[in-house]
C-alpha cells in the first residue's frame, strides 16, 4: 500500500482554518438567560484537495456533523474560515453564496427522512434545477434528470415512482443523484451507508468511488465505521469532542497511529477474522466520553486517556506534526504504537 | 483504563452433552392485511451451558423474530408461531400454558435488546425496574429488592451504584443503559441469555466495554449466550458457532473459524467479501448483486438464487435442505461442496 500522499501536489479545493460552532444552552422562557455553551466544533482546520477523500472518524457527539451543516452553510459558524475559490464561504451573500452552494453538496444519512415522501423521484432529484436553472434548461430537466438515474445505476423509467416503492440502498442512490444533479465538485457524505445493510453497503461504497473517478469529485466523508472509511479516504482525520485529535493519511492513520484515542478507538474496532482473536492489544477505554458544554481543560482526552499527566491538565495540545512522526498529532506524549493494528 | 487482551471463550462441551436449548424446525409468519409474510421457515439450533451462538443475518432475515419467539413474546397478532419446538432442558416452552411459561422467562432464558432507552420504562427509577424481577419472581421486599437492584448494578459495573439506583434511564449514557438492560437481564441468574444486537446503537469504544462485559459475565456464570447480530466484526471476536440466516431459513452454520475461513454458502461467501478489507483497499468492493427478497413471495426454489453468482437451473427450481456437506459444515446450497472447495 502506498504510504505517500498522491495528492500532495493536488489543487486546494477547500481550506478550513481554526472553524468553531458554539451552541449557546439558556435557561427561562421568555429572557432566555444564556448560562453556557455547547462546544460543538471546537478549532478545526484542514485542507481538502481536488479529486481526494478525506475521511472524518468519531463517535456520536464529537461535532463530526456539525461540521458538515457548518460547511453547507446549513449553520452559521461562531468564528473561522473556510475558503473555497479564493472566498470564505461564511461572508458570501445571494448570487455569490447560490454559487457556493452548487459546488458543494451533501448526501445525508438516513435515506428514508431525507427524500420528501409526496414528491417523486424525478421531482426530487430536479429540484436543484428550480434553483439553479442555468445548469438545466426546463426543456432538458427530464431527460438530465433520466441521465443521473442511470449513472447511480437506478432504471431512468422509475423518474415518476415516489420514494416508499424503493429499497434503502436504492434510496441513498437517489440522495447520490440529488447531490450529482448541480455538477459539484466537493460532496459531503455524512455517514452515507451507516442505515444500510452490509450486502448494499458495499454497493453504495463502489457508486461513490466510480463517481469520484469519473467526475473528479472531491469527498468529506464523515462515517463511524473505520473500516469503511479506511476503504475509501485518502486521509483520515480523527475527531475528539470537537476538535480533531490526529490528522494524516489512511495508512499514517491506520497503521501508525499516535494520539492514544486513535489507537483505543483501532483497538476497539472487532476485526471480522477470527483467527486473530487475541492478537492484539485492546485498550478499553474507561467510561464515557464528557458533555461538550463542559470539556476538560487542556486535552480534550485527558479524562480518559492512561498516559495523562499535569501538563495535560494545563496545556492544550496542538494539532502540529511532532517530532519523530510525519503526521500531526494533538497529544504532548505522542508516539507511534502499532500492537493496537491488526494485520492480515 | 485497564488494557486488556480478549480471552478466548470457554471450550463448548463435548458433543453428546445435553444443551440447554433446542429449537427444532420453528416456523413464524406474520398475517397482515397485504398477505401472509413467511418469517422465519424452519430454523433449528442448539445452545449448550457456556457456548456462544451468534445468529447473524441482515435485516428482515427474520433473526429478531426468531428469538421473539424464543422468549414468548411475539406481537400475536399479526404474528404467529405456526411450528416447531423449542426445548429448555428437554421441555418444549411452546407446548405449556403461557401461566407455565413465565416462570421460565427471565429465570431461565433472559434478553436483552438493541435498544436500551425504549426498553425501559422512563417513569420508573432503573433501581426500582431492576428490582422489578425479585419483587414479582422471588416476591422479595422493596428494601431487600434495592439492595439486590445495587449489588447488580455493581455487577455490571455501574460507578456508584447506590447514589445512583434512584436514577432515572434518561439520566443515564447508552453505554450506562445497556448495562442496566444486562443487570435487569441476568438478575436471576437465566441459563440461557439471548441479546438482540446488544451494541448496534452503541459507539465502537462503547461497544468494546460491554461486549467485554458480557463475555466475563459469561464465564463467572456459564451461562448460554445467543448473540443476534448483523456484525461480522463482533461475531469474529466473541462466537463459538454461527448460524447465518437468509429470508427466515439457516443458510450455512458451522464453527467460527470455519466460517471465515472457507464459507461453504455462496451468501456467507458474499457476504464476507462484501467487507471492506485493508489488502483490497482502492479496489471495488464485490457487492452481492439486488436485494433481499418479499418475504410474502419467496422464491420457490433456493432463496438465494435471484442473488446469486453461481446459481444453475436446479437452485431455481429446487429448494436445499440444510445438509452436512462435509464434517461440522452445514449448508443449505445444491453446491455446498464446490463452493467450499472453491471450484465454483
Amino acid at each position: 500500500m502506498a504510504a505517500f500522499d498522491r495528492f500532495a501536489d493536488a489543487e486546494v479545493v477547500l481550506e478550513v482554518e481554526d472553524l468553531v460552532k458554539h451552541f449557546p444552552l439558556t435557561q427561562g422562557i421568555l429572557f432566555k438567560r444564556r448560562i453556557g455553551e455547547v462546544k460543538a466544533v471546537d478549532g478545526v482546520s484542514f485542507k481538502l484537495r481536488k479529486g481526494e477523500t478525506l475521511g472524518i472518524v468519531g463517535e456520536s457527539g464529537c461535532g463530526k456533523s456539525t461540521l458538515a451543516k457548518l460547511l453547507m452553510r446549513l449553520e452559521e459558524p461562531t468564528s473561522g474560515k473556510a475558503t473555497f475559490k479564493n472566498q470564505n464561504i461564511f461572508e458570501l451573500r445571494g448570487k455569490g453564496l447560490r454559487a457556493m452552494r452548487r459546488n458543494i453538496q451533501i448526501v445525508f444519512q438516513d435515506p428514508y427522512a431525507s427524500l420528501n415522501p409526496r414528491m417523486t423521484v424525478g421531482d426530487i432529484i430536479g429540484e436543484p434545477f428550480d434553483i439553479h436553472p442555468e445548469v438545466a434548461p426546463r426543456g432538458e430537466r427530464r431527460k438530465r434528470v433520466q441521465e443521473l438515474l442511470d449513472v447511480v445505476g437506478l432504471n431512468p423509467e422509475h423518474i415518476n415512482r415516489y420514494p416508499h416503492q424503493f429499497s434503502g440502498g436504492q434510496r441513498q442512490r437517489i440522495g447520490i443523484a440529488r447531490g450529482l444533479a448541480l455538477k459539484p465538485e466537493i460532496i459531503i457524505c455524512d455517514e452515507p451507508v451507516s442505515a444500510l445493510d452490509v450486502s448494499v453497503q458495499a454497493q453504495v461504497i463502489n457508486l461513490l468511488k466510480s463517481l469520484q473517478n469519473e467526475f473528479g469529485l472531491s469527498y468529506i466523508f464523515i462515517a463511524h465505521d473505520l473500516s469503511v472509511v479506511r476503504h475509501i479516504a485518502d486521509r483520515v482525520g480523527v475527531m475528539y469532542l470537537g476538535k480533531i485529535a490526529e490528522l494524516g493519511t489512511e495508512d499514517q492513520i491506520y497503521e501508525h497511529p499516535t494520539h492514544p484515542y486513535t489507537q483505543a478507538l483501532l483497538s476497539a474496532v472487532p476485526v471480522p477474522d477470527p483467527s486473530v482473536r487475541g492478537q492484539r492489544q485492546q485498550i478499553i477505554l474507561t467510561g464515557d466520553p464528557p458533555s461538550p458544554a463542559n470539556p476538560p481543560s487542556g486535552c480534550r482526552f485527558r479524562t480518559r486517556c492512561w498516559k495523562a499527566t499535569d501538563l495535560c491538565a494545563e496545556e492544550e495540545p496542538a494539532l502540529v506534526v511532532r517530532p519523530g512522526i510525519d503526521h500531526q498529532s494533538a497529544c504532548h506524549y505522542a508516539e507511534t504504537r502499532e500492537d493496537v493494528v491488526v494485520r492480515h | 483504563m485497564a488494557t486488556t487482551s480478549p480471552t478466548p471463550s470457554p471450550e463448548a462441551p463435548l458433543a453428546g452433552d445435553a444443551p440447554l436449548l433446542a429449537v427444532e424446525n420453528l416456523h413464524v409468519e406474520f398475517r397482515t392485511r397485504e398477505g401472509v409474510a413467511k418469517a422465519v421457515n424452519g430454523v433449528s439450533f442448539t445452545v449448550h451451558e457456556g457456548e456462544t451462538l451468534a445468529i447473524l443475518g441482515e435485516s428482515g432475515s427474520g433473526k429478531s423474530v426468531t428469538a421473539q419467539a424464543v422468549m414468548g413474546i411475539l406481537d400475536t397478532p399479526p404474528g404467529f408461531v405456526t411450528g416447531g419446538s423449542v426445548r429448555f432442558r428437554g421441555q418444549d416452552l411452546l407446548a405449556m400454558p403461557e401461566e407455565e411459561r413465565r416462570q421460565y422467562r427471565g429465570r431461565s432464558i433472559a434478553m436483552i435488546f438493541q435498544d436500551a432507552l425504549s426498553s425501559l420504562n422512563p417513569v420508573f427509577s432503573v433501581g426500582w425496574q431492576i428490582s422489578e424481577m425479585f419483587r414479582v419472581h422471588e416476591g422479595t421486599s422493596r428494601q431487600e429488592g434495592r439492595k439486590r437492584a445495587i449489588e447488580l448494578m455493581e455487577r455490571v459495573r455501574i460507578p456508584a451504584a447506590r447514589e445512583r439506583v434512584g436514577d432515572y434511564p434518561h439520566q443515564f449514557s447508552g453505554g450506562m443503559r445497556q448495562r442496566i438492560m444486562i443487570a435487569m437481564a441476568i438478575a436471576l441468574d437465566p441459563d440461557v441469555l439471548i441479546a438482540d444486537e446488544p451494541t448496534t446503537a452503541l459507539d465502537v469504544t462503547v461497544q468494546a466495554q460491554i461486549m467485554e462485559l458480557l463475555a466475563e459475565l459469561q464465564r463467572e456464570s456459564r451461562m448460554g449466550l445467543i448473540l443476534i447480530t448483523h456484525d461480522l466484526g463482533v461475531v469474529a471476536d466473541v462466537a463459538d458457532k454461527i448460524s447465518v440466516m437468509y429470508a427466515g431459513r439457516i443458510m450455512e452454520k458451522a464453527e467460527v473459524h470455519d466460517i471465515y475461513a472457507k464459507p461453504s454458502h455462496p451468501y456467507t461467501k458474499g457476504l464476507l467479501e462484501s467487507i471492506p478489507r485493508v489488502d483490497l483497499k482502492g479496489q471495488e468492493l464485490s457487492a452481492i448483486k439486488g436485494l433481499p427478497p418479499n418475504l410474502m413471495r419467496i422464491p420457490h426454489g433456493c432463496e438465494f438464487s435471484p442473488r446469486c453468482p453461481y446459481a444453475q437451473q436446479i437452485c431455481v427450481d429446487q429448494r436445499p435442505a440444510l445438509r452436512e456437506a462435509a464434517p461440522g459444515r452445514f449448508s443449505a446450497c445444491h453446491f455446498a461442496e464446490e463452493v467450499l472447495d472453491g471450484s465454483l
